[in-house]
């Protein structure tokens, strides 16, 4: 059964369960608020969520009031902002308005929230309590107890999320602060969403302070190739550099959080790129080409030879979109080809979002044709045939051609290989010894779909151009496809996505569709031609 | 064209009434020198307005190190994107935060002064009346932290070099 009742004039209705708080937000009224946390339990301390319920003397705090029949609230009236008011005049007594230092500027609670409800003159005439600077809370977060509001939001995390309990609030009055416990450091796997969660500059982050002031990051969802997992994120990037990965939420796949490794995964985009294609000259070494030669050099290797002697080495670390297209080519263009993925060191995994597949499209990738994953003994099989000479050439993809076969078993292949074409966004050990070097651009750089260990098809954007000659995979297939004779027409992503609608069983949905929050493949008409 | 008039058209004339004001000038500056318009400069440092904006200054706290705490509040307000600062970690907590370079690029720079007026610190003045910036090389009008300090130029810029990223 739900609740009817009335917010700001509007009629709702709402949860049997729900606060005020989460109905109105729902119902998109937005309530001012820092303790509350809609993954969180309600702690009721900052004070901020105050509104007028008709028939209650005083204001109540909307994050701890359950919804009931016929309530009339109001979130705006002159009363209620009077009230916030005063909360936030408390809630900055101490505070040491160090906005031009602090990283939280730009995005902080209450800087906002003065802007919109304070705009009062300080009446404060006497000391600030002074606090602690600079605490090392552990490897990524720092912590100014100036700052702090007391929200608790990061306790309440590291208690009810990671149930790691590292973090407690000491003391009590104004010297009341957040602290690790003694002995323990705030280290957890998921530890740099407490840097997120807190409203205030108390928590930052070490690895973003003072990379750069928030107002000129812009933002674009994507999803993190991290683990099959593929959290929800947001990329904040400025002129083509990514400077930090903020998880987004999506209910059914990462809540609100992100674990640690996945949001410095950024790091990788901008070592070691592959900018310019190359090829290998006539005395041997390898020279920038522009795409056009480096393809067509490409295509020649591959047109001279028995599909049977080619094999390819890739990753699931493609989209959908790329490994559709690889799939087809190998399947119309080389048939015969051996195709083996290759699923890399399996990580860390938990029961909360770690996956040990460290590959954000195993999934989608068999999905779209390609082969289960390899074991090593498909590995080791392979490298038999390339030294018994059934394999002449090897194309790769996206991968470590020496963390495969182990350096001195590479060394070896590549004196037998009679051709290594490689192709991937950055140099990867190995790829020197490659004839043909392609440029292929990193997911924050190109529009394409995941698909993750749950089979949710999650799409993400383009934050920017690829850099240098760099281009997204699948158009490096269909150009290469299309060198070897095929006459394929995708013009962009969405119409190779609109192919694989046309012909993947479970994937019949419009590209536009799927959606932010992606969507799952069992929960598409399949098979194919569902599509409208 | 208007028609000239006959005393005009006899040109000798109009030729003494132009060298009579000449002369008359030539008089006034011999006899009354010290109102004469003409300035003597660079021989003599030129006259500069309290509110001129010229070259820009970091200025120093009492203890000798910048005010600025890199808040980028000058590179955001600039229009001509013409201030580049590193910000780093200050060993001390209590600053906290420090720029590592604070560069501006001169020639970009359009004097409008919105950078002293976005300085929450008093960090940035451009009061030190100079106008006149000259260099040779495009680079040296890349005016690094200690040139903008006030402290002695670096070796690289005195040689021509562009200085350091």
């Amino acid at each position: 059964m739900a609740k009817k009742l009335t917010i700001d004039g509007k009629e709702i209705t709402a949860r049997d369960d729900a606060t005020i708080i989460q109905a109105a937000h729902e119902a998109g009224i937005v309530i001012p608020h820092y303790c509350y946390h809609p993954k969180l339990s309600v702690a009721g301390n900052c004070r901020m969520c105050l509104i007028e319920l008709e028939g209650r003397p005083k204001l109540e705090i909307s994050c701890n009031t359950p919804v009931a029949d016929d309530m009339v609230v109001h979130t705006n009236s002159p009363k209620v902002i009077e009230g916030r008011r005063g909360v936030l005049e408390f809630l900055l007594i101490n505070h040491p308005l160090d906005c031009p230092i602090c990283d939280q500027a730009g995005e902080c609670g209450l800087q906002d929230y003065y802007m919109s409800y304070g705009l009062y003159q300080s009446r404060f005439q006497e000391e600030k309590v002074h606090g602690r600077k600079v605490v090392d809370f552990g490897p990524d977060v720092v912590f100014d107890s100036e700052r702090c509001i007391l929200c608790t939001r990061c306790v309440r995390f590291c208690d009810e999320v990671t149930h790691t309990n590292e973090l407690g609030i000491f003391e009590r009055g104004d010297t009341a602060q957040i602290a690790t416990f003694p002995g323990k450091q705030l280290d957890n796997p998921y530890a740099g969403n407490t840097v997120d969660i807190c409203p205030v500059g108390a928590l930052t982050s070490k690895d973003f302070r003072f990379k750069i002031r928030v107002w000129f990051l812009q933002e674009t969802s994507s999803v993190c190739p991290g683990c099959a997992r593929g959290c929800n994120i947001n990329v904040h990037h400025h002129d083509g550099r990514v400077y930090r990965l903020k998880p987004r939420r999506n209910d059914a796949v990462n809540d609100t959080w992100m674990c640690d490794a996945g949001r410095f995964g950024y790091k990788s985009l901008h070592e070691n790129r592959l900018l310019e294609a190359a090829a290998r000259n006539d005395a041997g070494g390898l020279t920038p080409a522009t795409m056009q030669d480096a393809l067509a050099r490409a295509a020649d290797l591959l047109r001279d030879r028995n599909p049977a002697t080619i094999a390819v080495l890739a990753a699931p670390q493609g989209t959908n979109e790329d490994c559709y297209l690889l799939a087809k080519l190998t399947a119309e263009m080389l048939p015969g080809c051996r195709i083996t993925m290759i699923a890399g060191e399996p990580g860390d995994e938990d029961d909360f979002l770690l996956r040990a597949d460290k590959n954000p499209n195993s999934r989608g990738a068999q999905d779209m044709g390609l082969p289960a994953l390899a074991s090593p003994d498909d590995v080791a099989q392979l490298a038999a045939a390339i030294d018994t000479g059934k394999i002449e050439m090897l194309v790769a993809v996206d991968v470590d051609l020496k963390a495969i076969f182990g350096t001195e078993t590479f060394a070896r292949l590549t004196a037998k290989l009679q051709a290594l074409i490689v192709q991937g966004s950055a140099m990867r050990p190995g790829s020197e010894a490659a004839q043909v070097l392609l440029p292929s651009a990193a997911y924050v750089e190109r529009h394409g779909t995941f698909t993750n260990f749950q089979g949710r098809i999650q799409r993400f954007n383009a934050a920017f151009a690829p850099p240098g000659a760099s281009q997204p995979a699948w158009r490096i297939y269909r150009r290469l496809a299309n060198l070897l004779g095929a006459d394929w027409n995708y013009p962009n992503h969405e119409a190779v996505w609109a192919d694989i609608a046309d012909t993947v069983p479970g994937y019949g949905i419009d590209y536009a569709a799927i959606g932010d929050q992606g969507c799952l493949i069992s929960s598409v008409d399949s098979p194919p031609s569902g599509r409208g | 064209m208007r028609k000239l008039t006959f005393w005009q058209r006899l040109y000798l004339p109009e030729i003494l009434r132009g060298m009579l004001v000449t002369t008359r000038h030539f008089w006034i500056n011999v006899l009354r020198q010290r109102h004469t318009v003409t300035q003597q400069y660079p021989e003599k440092p030129t006259y500069v307005s309290e509110r001129y904006r010229g070259r820009h200054r970091l200025t120093r706290k009492e203890d000798g190190s910048p005010r600025c705490t890199a808040c980028m509040l000058c590179a955001t307000s600039c229009p001509a994107l013409c201030i580049h600062i590193v910000a780093a970690e200050h060993s001390d907590p209590t600053v906290e935060k420090h720029p590592a370079s604070f560069t501006i690029d001169e020639l970009r720079c359009v004097f409008c002064g919105l950078c002293v007026e976005a300085c929450p610190c008093d960090a940035i003045r451009m009061d030190t009346g100079i106008f006149a910036l000259a260099a040779e090389k495009r680079e040296n009008f890349i005016y690094p932290r200690e040139l903008l300090l006030g402290d002695a130029m670096p070796e690289n810029i005195a040689e021509g070099k562009a200085p350091a990223p």
